[in-house]
């Protein structure tokens, strides 16, 4: 039996997820924000980052969907162990994992209805690095303006003209993550 | 019959971190992010059975279990005090099941649980300020059908809350609404800002992150910090902050919010800071007010 799939959970899960749901609460109220995550050791292609916010926000009751490369043997047993999210098509998701590459136009995500614009996916999107070099990003949570290393603008910025619908992202990459709700405006380069 | 726990430690280690099972608080932490990422919208979650009765806190309770961290400090108010069988309770509740730090002090505070008052003191970028909401929705009071007042929502259709603050004004020449005073947040949501005394509604644009639990009504709303939070009004009828036309009489301050307090059967009244920490900060620092007295002296 391939016991390696066992491992890579968080050691004390109470503490671990309590803390790393700090973190990624921090981001999405912190657009720009860059903050380190560590507990869970996940199989690649998941970075660290990505695998600890899929052990802290998904369990059985969120359909997940992992896009391309993200979408192989290791990591569904490893996410079937430790977290037991059904792997679903996109359009069902209520989390994404994959690289923007991967992702492709992410049109068909859910965005939420006018009456619940709650249901709408949040797309764990892993990139190669994670910096504050990139456009200006204004809205709720920043005092002035921050700026992130989005791997995309016009994405983004017609993402944020459905609002109150729309996607929420998180960026990962290694240990390092970083959010970017639907509220948040990006400024063109 | 045999007790499984026979040492208070055993005891306490039998409670999950924070009392609520994992499940629960990822469930919870989800309608959070939710929230943050749609400011002032409310959004639903599976409430659940809290050991005190609905109108104690639950739903902020329940926020609080699910945003605590071991490292975290706590306070907890109830109308701004921190002495109140309330407060201290939930700070007990706390205490014994996450095992956390807890203090009385609002700049020593990461996590702050609240009952209908934001503290004198301002709140800084790393600390978060969770709010107890017994009735979330604005409009429930103007239409008592929840599927009609989700369609208000998705429609922006506010109108009534206007008619209703207007009503006011026909009737008693201002807007007479004093707390729960119905805010809009990043023009886009109508949002309850939980019964605060307008006073305090202009402190909603702040550095912290602002959490509602609500949890008979199952809901959880958020404000992330810089997000424009404004009170409803009208051009010619413009929002007014008001409190009692005093000072403190312990701490002399003009500047927070009063409560009036009678003194004895002959009407002898007595206003006092609301926020009991910025009082006892202020008379640490010798302000004395109108009936008060040095501190040191007042030490029995």
């Amino acid at each position: 039996m391939d016991t390696d799939v066992l491992k890579g959970g968080f050691s004390n899960a109470p503490v671990q997820s309590a803390q790393a749901f700090r973190a990624i609460m921090t981001l999405l109220a912190r657009p720009g924000e860059i903050l380190g995550v560590q507990g869970a050791m996940p199989p690649a292609p998941l970075s660290v980052a990505a695998g600890v916010t899929l052990i802290t926000l998904c369990d059985p009751e969120t359909p997940l969907f992992l896009a391309g490369a993200w979408d192989c043997p290791e990591v569904r047993k490893w996410i079937a162990f430790h977290i037991g999210a059904p792997i679903v098509p996109r359009a069902q998701a209520h989390f994404a994992v994959g690289s923007w590459k991967d992702f492709g136009p992410v049109t068909d995500f859910a965005i939420g209805t006018p009456q619940y614009p709650d249901r709408s996916a949040t797309l764990i999107v892993e990139l190669e690095t994670l910096s504050t070099d990139g456009p200006a990003l204004r809205g709720p949570g920043i005092k002035t303006h921050t700026t992130l290393s989005l791997p995309d603008v016009e994405t983004f910025q017609a993402n944020a003209t459905l609002f109150p619908l729309g996607l929420d992202f998180l960026f990962t990459s290694g240990t390092s993550i970083a959010g970017l709700p639907r509220t948040t405006k990006v400024e063109a380069t | 019959m045999t007790h499984l726990y026979t040492t208070p430690e055993a005891e306490m280690n039998a409670y999950n971190f924070a009392y609520l099972d994992e499940q629960t608080k990822r469930m919870i932490r989800r309608a959070i992010l939710k929230g943050l990422a749609i400011p002032g919208y409310q959004v639903p979650f599976a409430s659940r059975e809290m050991p005190m009765p609905y109108g104690w806190g639950t739903g902020g309770v329940q926020v609080s279990a699910a945003v605590l961290m071991p490292e975290d400090t706590l306070k907890v108010i109830d109308q701004g005090a921190d002495d109140t069988t309330n407060a201290v309770s939930i700070r007990k509740f706390f205490e014994k099941t996450a095992g956390i730090a807890t203090t009385e002090q609002t700049t020593k505070a990461s996590v702050i649980q609240t009952r209908h008052r934001i503290p004198e003191a301002a709140l800084s970028e790393g600390q978060i300020l969770v709010y107890q909401v017994p009735i979330p929705e604005p409009l429930r009071f103007l239409e008592p059908s929840e599927v009609e007042t989700r369609k208000m929502h998705s429609l922006e259709e506010y109108g009534l809350m206007h008619v209703k603050l207007y009503e006011d004004i026909s009737r008693h020449g201002a807007i007479a609404t004093a707390y729960a005073y119905p805010v809009k947040v990043e023009e886009r949501y109508v949002m309850d800002p939980s019964p605060i005394p307008k006073f305090d509604n202009p402190k909603m644009e702040m550095a912290a992150i602002q959490l509602f639990g609500a949890g008979r009504e199952q809901r959880i709303y958020a404000i992330p910090p810089y997000t424009q939070v404004v009170s409803l009004d009208f051009d010619d009828f413009p929002f007014e902050a008001s409190k009692a036309d005093h000072a403190c009489d312990l701490c002399g301050a003009d500047d927070s919010y009063l409560d009036e307090v009678i003194m004895d059967d002959k009407g002898t009244r007595m206003f006092v800071c609301s926020d009991t920490d910025y009082c006892a900060a202020r008379r640490h620092a010798g302000h004395v007010g109108a009936q008060g007295i040095p501190e040191k002296e007042s030490v029995i």
